[in-house]
């Protein structure tokens, strides 16, 4: 890959869509209204298992006010059918029955019926006057408990899928997998040491501060116009069309600014119900869930048991692992299992390995992706036993890592040979960093972790198209998390040679753009970037063709350079330059508006590994852990805005801080979560953090124009690791459960006495 | 039964019909259509909803819509001074203090509120202070930079 | 000849077979040529796998179409992601 000189792509220019933000005037999910707009409302089921036996809305219909309730009965059946989005693939069956309930409630908070009305106050009340009558179970609230002869099944016509041995009968197993290579016996008896570990870690939520919410209005055609806060406005299209058994181009979806997705909000919850009701009731229907409903009623991520187990030889070289993840699915099959089976062990070579990877149903909400999904939690596991084996072996952690690392050529654990990555990079620029060196006080303790995210491609559409004063705009439809924007406008302005804030980028709607896959996969500056580097090339062309047209000569003769066509190759010096501006001026007269496009399904998505640092300080009266030091290496391939690279780096870090001390669902004994809001489920706050250091490593991308690498995902998963060790070396006890919270540390630290 | 309730928001004389249990925070956004304010979780945990009222910082889904009668309410949509922006403002957007922005006007009048009580917080008061604002993009770095930057730019100095 | 490694879950359907080489322009076509050798491996193989092709890890439906290279090696995957 030659070493290009980029002129913008690099530098940290004010995003485009900043300027609304810092004054309230950009617009997110709940900001919208219509005129004649009812509220809807969402009766939610009271029991974690039960089947509903009757529903009587006559005394909810005849509240004043109501224009609209629908259950089950309003939504046509739909098929098992797997529709693949975003990173994964989903059951359209599973989702609709997720959206609401039909025969039976399988969480606490599942969808059992919703109301539109003229204000919220009275949606609230008549869905409080909607007579349901249950057979409650027994629920399902833990892996163990699942998977259990006795155990109470969820889906009675479900049967497990996958590698056998599989059960035979019903059962809350929904799918079981195996992979690996080589031998592993043989690899353990070579072994100087072996440790092997288990862990469990909690049901966590991404936490969003802004909780799902749509508008809804449907003209008397019956086309549906949806404005929602989603990370893919083509996904809230066709899931919805698929729920409700409508044509794909019966609805417009608007993407609004989105107030944090994580993962979170790709998929729907509200939107059908939103269009449902405003096709009966024949007027505007806006929902917006309160925090109480996002926990609940939302999808987090799984709570899991992780069994590592890793050998190694004296000199430090492993010789082989094996992990065994199990992992909650929530109410119906689909947890992020496969990919924790596939970054388990990503970052080390080794010839002999067996991972195997378990699905199960429980009675809590569905779990969504959240960033990098199954990965932190395989992470965990596979970084603290690392840590272990170092320490046993008198082996500095990075160096052990060092010996062990992937690089290009390596042969993944998942299967295939990497192509050029930087984990080399970040563990060597981890060591260096003053930070490793710094002294250490009493109780306090430092941990080393690494991770790994895959990326995706998948498909996306822009176009680039110039204004007649020689500004561009640049569209695409996917949108907008972490400050892809600007990223995009970069990349424009990189191509087209002009200053990045003679670029416009806008993030359209499904009916102004070619189809785009979801944000997410930390896919879109990769991705969307290829598309909009495509399309600018694509406009380049079209400028450098009515130079040529205008001089007179063959289109070869013409050279793009620094924002203007100049003629070269036997025409050197023979016509002035002419700049974009003086093209775009010109355009309707030397052939008509210059529009580029770009669709394409992207390839090559380049893997991010990351390695983190984390300094803790443990008190051992209260059992809190303060984290003192953080620092963040990871490689991006080609960092096009730094500020957002670090944004990702620090965010996602941050998560990963929260998910290791203190967040996790509580539940009582009947499956309702006891802390659902953010007093009781405590994510970081400022005063909990110091600052988090960061190191981008650049190791290109040889799959991307520019280099670029997905950044997002990585770096939630080194910190559940690095935070775990770094507290076991603080205080000497030995991490296998999360959150590291004050009460369950103090318990660790009476029971080492 | 509506109450009528007439207040001066952002320096601007306002008047509104609200329920006798409605919040604030619902007021300001659904009375008077200044959705810059957000609700992030109603129970006060978030500081998504901050304004400041009488001076005094506050989480509006705390308040009660009736309370604001004959009060003063700053909200993020008053920050700049016309068509020009709060120093806060700047910085947020050269620091890059803000990824999806949902809690930005929240962490930017809570901020405000800082820097007029005390010109040059140190990193911890800083982060104390607006420990009862939640960011869940940004890891909260670049926001503390931020508002430390304003401060010393308040103060005159230059970095 | 494209190459196809299999996981150990699926070596039970491939008669233990840990790889194999095929003779296929696309992915549709090397999957038809698999199906019929193995029939047992279609049903499997379309309960949620993903497929890398060359180290680029694709979902399944999105492959089909997908040309292959003389020396391009496929692995079949779990379904990454999974979460909806």
């Amino acid at each position: 890959m030659s070493e290009r000189k980029f002129r913008q792509v690099g530098t940290r220019p004010i995003r485009h869509d900043g300027l609304d933000k810092v004054t309230g005037r950009a617009q997110f999910g709940a900001d919208f209204s219509a005129p004649g707009m009812l509220w809807g409302k969402v009766l939610r089921s009271p029991h974690a298992h039960a089947r509903i036996r009757s529903i009587d809305v006559s005394a909810a219909i005849a509240l004043d006010g109501v224009k609209a309730v629908i259950t089950g009965r309003d939504f046509p059946d739909v098929a098992s059918e797997s529709q693949v989005g975003g990173e994964g693939a989903t059951d359209m069956r599973d989702l609709a029955l997720n959206v609401m309930a039909r025969d039976k409630a399988l969480y606490h908070g599942h969808p059992i019926a919703a109301v539109a009305a003229t204000s919220s106050r009275i949606a609230e009340e008549a869905c409080a006057k909607i007579a349901v009558t249950w057979d409650v179970l027994e629920p399902v609230l833990s892996l163990d408990q699942a998977l259990a002869a006795d155990a109470p099944i969820l889906h009675q016509n479900a049967r497990a899928t996958g590698d056998e041995p599989l059960p035979k009968g019903p059962s809350n197993l929904a799918s079981r997998r195996e992979m690996g290579r080589g031998d592993v016996a043989k690899g353990f008896a070579e072994a100087d040491v072996v440790v092997e570990r288990e862990f469990t870690t909690p049901m966590v939520h991404q936490g969003y501060i802004e909780p799902h919410a749509v508008l809804a209005r449907t003209g008397e055609d019956g086309r549906s116009v949806v404005w929602c806060c989603t990370q893919g406005p083509f996904m809230v299209r066709a899931y919805s069309a698929k729920v409700l058994g409508l044509a794909t181009d019966m609805i417009k979806v608007v993407p609004t600014e989105i107030g944090g997705g994580f993962g979170g909000k790709t998929t729907v919850y509200l939107e059908p119900l939103a269009i449902l009701l405003s096709r009966k009731s024949g007027r505007p229907v806006k929902m917006v869930m309160t925090r109480e409903e996002v926990f609940r009623a939302t999808g987090p991520t799984s709570g899991t048991h992780v069994r590592v187990k890793m050998g190694a030889k004296r000199d430090g070289t492993l010789t082989a692992a094996e992990a065994v993840l199990v992992y909650e699915a929530g109410a119906f099959k689909g947890s992020p299992v496969g990919a924790g089976m596939m970054t388990v062990f990503a970052p080390y070579k080794l010839a002999n390995v067996r991972i195997e990877g378990w699905d199960v149903v429980v009675n809590k909400p569905k779990v969504a992706a959240y960033r990098a999904p199954g990965a932190p939690m395989a992470a965990l596991a596979t970084e603290t036993v690392m840590e272990e084996l170092a320490a046993k072996l008198g082996l500095d952690p990075i160096d052990f890592r060092l010996t062990n690392a992937v690089h290009e050529g390596v042969q993944a654990t998942y299967g295939p040979k990497y192509r050029a990555i930087g984990l080399i990079e970040t563990l060597k620029a981890a060591k260096s960093h003053a930070h490793y060196r710094a002294p250490l006080g009493p109780n306090q303790g430092r941990g080393v972790a690494c991770g790994f995210w895959f990326n995706a491609g998948l498909s996306s559409s822009a176009n680039v198209s110039i204004n007649e004063d020689g500004s561009a705009v640049v569209m695409s439809g996917c949108p907008d998390i972490g400050g892809s924007r600007v990223s995009l406008a970069l990349m424009a302005a990189e191509e087209l040679g002009i200053p990045v804030e003679h670029v416009r980028p806008v993030v359209v709607d499904t009916e102004s753009i070619g189809y785009n896959d979801l944000t997410g996969g930390s896919r879109v500056t990769f991705a969307t970037g290829m598309a909009v580097i495509e399309a600018a090339r694509d406009v380049v062309k079209q400028l450098c063709a009515r130079a040529a047209q205008t001089w007179g000569v063959e289109l070869d003769s013409v050279r793009w350079e620094d924002g203007q066509a100049v003629a070269s190759n036997g025409a050197e010096g023979k016509h002035e330059p002419l700049s974009l501006r003086k093209l775009a001026a010109r355009a309707s007269a030397t052939g008509g508006p210059i529009t580029g496009r770009a669709s394409l399904t992207a390839r090559g998505a380049g893997p991010g590994f990351a390695t983190h640092i984390c300094d803790v300080e443990v008190d051992r009266e209260t059992g809190a852990v303060k984290v003192l030091r953080y620092t963040a290496v990871q490689d991006a391939g080609k960092a096009v805005h730094p500020s957002y690279v670090e944004g990702q780096m620090q965010g996602g870090a941050v998560q990963g801080i929260g998910w290791a001390l203190n967040e996790e669902y509580v539940f009582d004994a009947k499956g309702v979560m006891q802390n659902a809001g953010f007093l009781d489920y405590r994510i970081p706050v400022a005063s909990d953090l110091p600052m988090i250091d960061t190191v981008i490593v650049e190791v290109p991308n040889p799959m991307h124009p520019y280099g670029v690498r997905g950044v997002g995902e990585t770096p939630i998963v080194p910190p559940l690791a690095a935070v775990a060790n770094a507290v076991q070396r603080a205080c000497g006890v030995e991490i296998r459960e999360l959150p590291i919270s004050p009460p369950k540390l103090l318990e660790l630290l009476e029971n080492a006495r | 039964m509506k109450l009528h309730v007439v207040t001066t928001v952002n320096g601007e004389a306002k008047e509104f019909l609200c329920a006798p249990e409605q919040n604030l925070l619902d007021a300001l956004r659904d009375e008077l259509n200044l959705t810059g304010t957000k609700e992030g979780c109603a129970t006060g945990d978030c500081g998504a909803c901050s304004v400041i009222f009488d001076g005094r910082l506050v989480c509006s889904c705390l308040v009660l819509a009736a309370e604001a009668s004959g009060r003063r309410i700053e909200t993020i949509e008053g920050v700049a001074h016309g068509a020009e922006l709060h120093v806060l403002q700047k910085k947020f957007l050269e620091h890059a203090a803000l990824q999806c922005g949902i809690c930005t006007p929240g962490f930017i009048v809570a901020a405000k509120a800082l820097l007029e009580r005390n010109p040059d917080p140190s990193e911890e008061e800083t982060r104390y202070w607006l420990a009862g604002n939640l960011c869940r993009c940004t890891g909260y770095d670049k926001i503390i930079r931020a508002v430390l930057d304003t401060a010393a730019e308040l103060r005159g100095e230059t970095r | 000849m494209a190459r196809v490694v299999f996981a150990a879950g699926l070596r039970r359907f491939t008669g233990g077979a840990e790889s194999v080489e095929i003779d296929a322009g696309d992915v549709r076509e090397l999957l038809r040529v698999l199906y019929q050798r193995w029939p047992a491996l279609e049903k499997r193989l379309s309960e949620g796998t993903a497929i890398a092709i060359d180290g680029e890890v694709i979902p399944h439906g999105e492959a089909l179409h997908e040309p292959l290279r003389p020396e391009t090696e496929i692995h079949f995957l779990p379904q990454i992601g999974g979460g909806s």
